[in-house]
């Protein structure tokens, strides 16, 4: 054994933002400038919308007028607070929970509908949206988002490319090669990471041993940051301002929050996890604490909530109408699987309309 | 005891955990949950979080870690929990389940069972309904099954953990819960590259396997025919003396399969009975299949895998040729 000359060569840390604490107070000197209490009231109505258009989604699957489907309720600050910082021709790249995200970012309420009625029209985003379709295999759509913003960086847009991804989707190696690549290349990438606990039945502290996941960006050279993902606006400042930054480089930003219902529809979570533990998080619960601070000085009410809701139903329920009259066409399938009909398709095709297949049980 | 196939399989495993305690099982929520279908369920109580393992989210490092548990003595039963996630592992199956035996001699084999649930039918999310049988089957060195009933799966489990091989073992959620059997309580085997002849019949022969078996009984019996029908249950490497048997003495052949036509298991199958039966024909082959484009979103699976009206025109194809 000889005798080791000890030098550090490394050393780093995370820090933890939070701006408006769980009893509705907001630490002012940490407050984004853009947000007056008046745009907070817009936050807090989008966020009111998400959590309506999450429990008619839930009811829709109950009822038999819905496929499979994945709740975001608890999750609404993170979702809404990142989008919201967005700039117009920035773009985002869901995972399959990210339904507050497209919903600020305009995408038609009867198109989502449409996605969970189970049909390829309700993934078709428009392009003014500025987001692409859900991505079902966890943390496979990272790579993408890299790609995505190396093209804009390539293209000269002054774009930031924001992506979603759940706690246990980091544990998968597309999420360590996207981060590695996006660290080589400096693209304008924001990774959020919705960390609300749980994927499926696996609990976090299973899922890495790594005490935050915020430091995984370390490893990859970029900046890492963790935020209190039930705070809209610690969520906000903190994609803001990477977005900002995303010129000079990527930036992972993991968002602590909490899936306070079931993992999808197929899900029963009294198999893993205590009521006493969901208990203490709806304590945390994202919307109650902007209403705290909205009601103190007087800028919302159960009036005002009241009328938010009947009118969020009535939207709700004229995009359910839209959508449940989307009449699948089976032809699409066969005419969007290449940019031409070979022959030994089209054949195909032709079978089934000749025979009649699509009428057969 | 009666089972249907969720259970029969968490009874398999159970024996073959008692009888071997080199056997273990791990993945994305099969310990604490008993995995989304309940195949692992109670396993975690019954031997320990050393032997039902959740692991964290990701499906190359299940397989493998697995892979290096069996060519260090264990023997592994990873679980992924929808084989359409089963691609992020595709590179340890193909380079290293499939050839470790090979490159090593036969000194390393990889006795692994590799579970996870297959094809559609049961209107889920994309990616959930995939039947990625002959990816698998293409590069040799993966033994693929597939089981249609309790019976079959169980028995088929039992002999994939008595030997020395991968097993690729595809379970259709369609038919987890479909019907209830009276099988044996004790172990025992199904043979491994052995179809079985369900019904026997001189009017035709209908290959098939899988989702697709109720759906060849069930229009053969309405049907009223007379037809052997053959339950491939391996589909790699498959019973082609059965299939040449049943195409010799029928001369007519339905081979009738979810996955997708082009390529697919169907065309091995017509190309083997072509170079070796083809004078014993009377009427062309017939493959049924689904559309050769990827797996449609729930709305339009019924428009993409075979029903029994597909199945029926075909039936009459080769009776009347
Ligand atoms: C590659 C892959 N493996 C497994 C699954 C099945 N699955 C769907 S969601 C999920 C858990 C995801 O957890 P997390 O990343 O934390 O996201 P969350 O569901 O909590 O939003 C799993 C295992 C999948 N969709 N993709
Ligand atoms: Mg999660």
């Amino acid at each position: 054994m000889g005798v080791f000359l000890l030098k550090q060569v490394f050393s780093d840390n995370v820090n933890y933002i939070q701006i408006l604490d769980e009893n509705g107070v907001i630490d002012e000197s940490l407050r984004p400038k853009e947000i007056d209490d008046k745009e907070l009231v817009e936050m807090y109505k989008k966020m009111f919308l998400a959590r309506q258009y999450d429990a008619k989604q839930l009811s829709l699957q109950r009822q038999g007028r819905a496929v499979t489907y994945a709740p975001l309720i608890g999750e609404e600050a993170t979702q809404i607070g990142s989008a919201m910082a967005m700039r117009p021709n920035d773009m985002f790249v869901p995972a399959f929970r990210q339904h507050g995200v497209y919903i600020t970012r305009g995408m038609p309420l009867e198109t989502l509908f449409i996605y969970w009625r189970g049909y390829e029209e309700g993934d078709a985003v428009p392009k003014d949206v500025r987001g692409y379709s859900n991505i079902v295999p966890v943390s496979t759509q990272m790579p993408h988002a890299v790609g995505i913003a190396y093209a804009q960086k390539y293209k000269k847009n002054d774009v930031a490319v924001i992506s979603y991804i759940g706690d246990g989707g980091t544990s998968e190696g597309d999420f360590y090669e996207a981060l590695n690549f996006a660290g080589v290349f400096k693209v304008p990438l924001v990774s959020i990471i919705e960390n609300n606990q749980w994927a499926i039945s696996v609990p976090r502290e299973k899922q890495s041993a790594a005490p935050t996941l915020a430091q995984k960006a370390i490893a990859a050279g970029i900046r890492g940051v963790q935020v209190d993902g039930n705070d809209v606006l610690a969520v906000y400042e903190a994609t803001r301002e990477a977005i900002e930054n995303a010129k000079n480089g990527p930036t992972v930003i993991e968002c602590i929050t909490y899936r306070l219902s079931i993992h999808t529809t197929a899900d029963d979570p009294t198999k893993y996890r205590t009521d006493s533990e969901v208990e203490a998080w709806k304590q945390r619960d994202p919307l109650l604490r902007v209403k705290k601070y909205l009601m103190a000085k007087q800028l919302w009410g159960e009036d005002l909530e009241q009328k938010a809701a009947s009118e969020n139903a009535k939207l709700l329920d004229e995009a359910v109408e839209k959508a449940e009259q989307f009449k699948p066409d089976p032809k699409t399938m066969f005419t969007n699987v290449y940019s031409y009909m070979p022959r030994v398709l089209q054949d195909e095709l032709d079978a089934a309309e000749d025979n009649n297949y699509w009428q057969g049980e | 005891m009666q089972a249907n196939m969720v259970t029969a399989i968490n009874n398999a495993l159970e024996l073959g955990m008692r009888e071997n305690e080199d056997v273990i099982l791990l993945g994305e929520d099969i310990a604490k949950d008993g995995g989304v279908f309940r195949v692992t369920e109670g396993l975690l109580d019954k031997f320990g979080e050393e032997r039902v393992i959740d692991t964290p989210l990701a499906e190359s490092g299940i397989i493998g870690t697995s892979i290096g548990m069996a060519i260090a003595g264990l023997h592994p039963v990873p679980e992924i929990q929808f084989a359409g996630f089963m691609f992020l592992s595709f590179s340890q199956l193909v380079n290293h389940a499939a050839r470790y035996r090979s490159r090593s001699r036969s000194n390393y084999p990889v006795p692994m069972v590799v579970r996870t649930p297959v094809s559609g039918g049961v209107k889920t999310l994309e990616h959930h309904s995939e039947s990625p049988e002959v990816y698998y089957s293409h590069m040799g060195g993966l033994i693929v099954v597939e089981p249609s009933n309790p019976y079959d799966a169980k028995g088929l489990m039992l002999k994939a953990l008595h030997m020395q091989d991968p097993v690729i073992f595809l379970e259709p959620t369609k038919l987890y819960r479909l019907t209830k059997l009276d099988i044996p309580e004790d172990s025992y085997e199904v043979p491994i590259g052995k179809a079985n002849i369900i019904g026997t019949g001189d009017d035709l022969s209908v290959i098939t396997y899988g989702t697709m078996v109720p759906i060849a009984k069930s229009v053969i019996e309405k049907r009223k025919l007379n037809a052997d029908i053959i339950d491939l249950r391996t589909i790699n490497p498959f019973d082609e003396e059965a299939i040449l048997e049943s195409a010799r003495k029928t001369g007519r052949v339905v081979i009738l399969h979810e996955a997708s036509l082009t390529f697919g298991p169907g065309a091995e199958i017509a190309a083997r009975i072509a170079e070796k039966a083809v004078f014993d024909l009377k009427a062309p082959i017939v493959r049924v299949a689904s559309n050769s484009l990827p797996y449609p979103f729930p709305g339009y699976e019924k428009y993409h895998i075979p029903n029994e009206l597909k199945l029926s025109q075909a039936i009459d194809r080769v009776l009347t040729a």
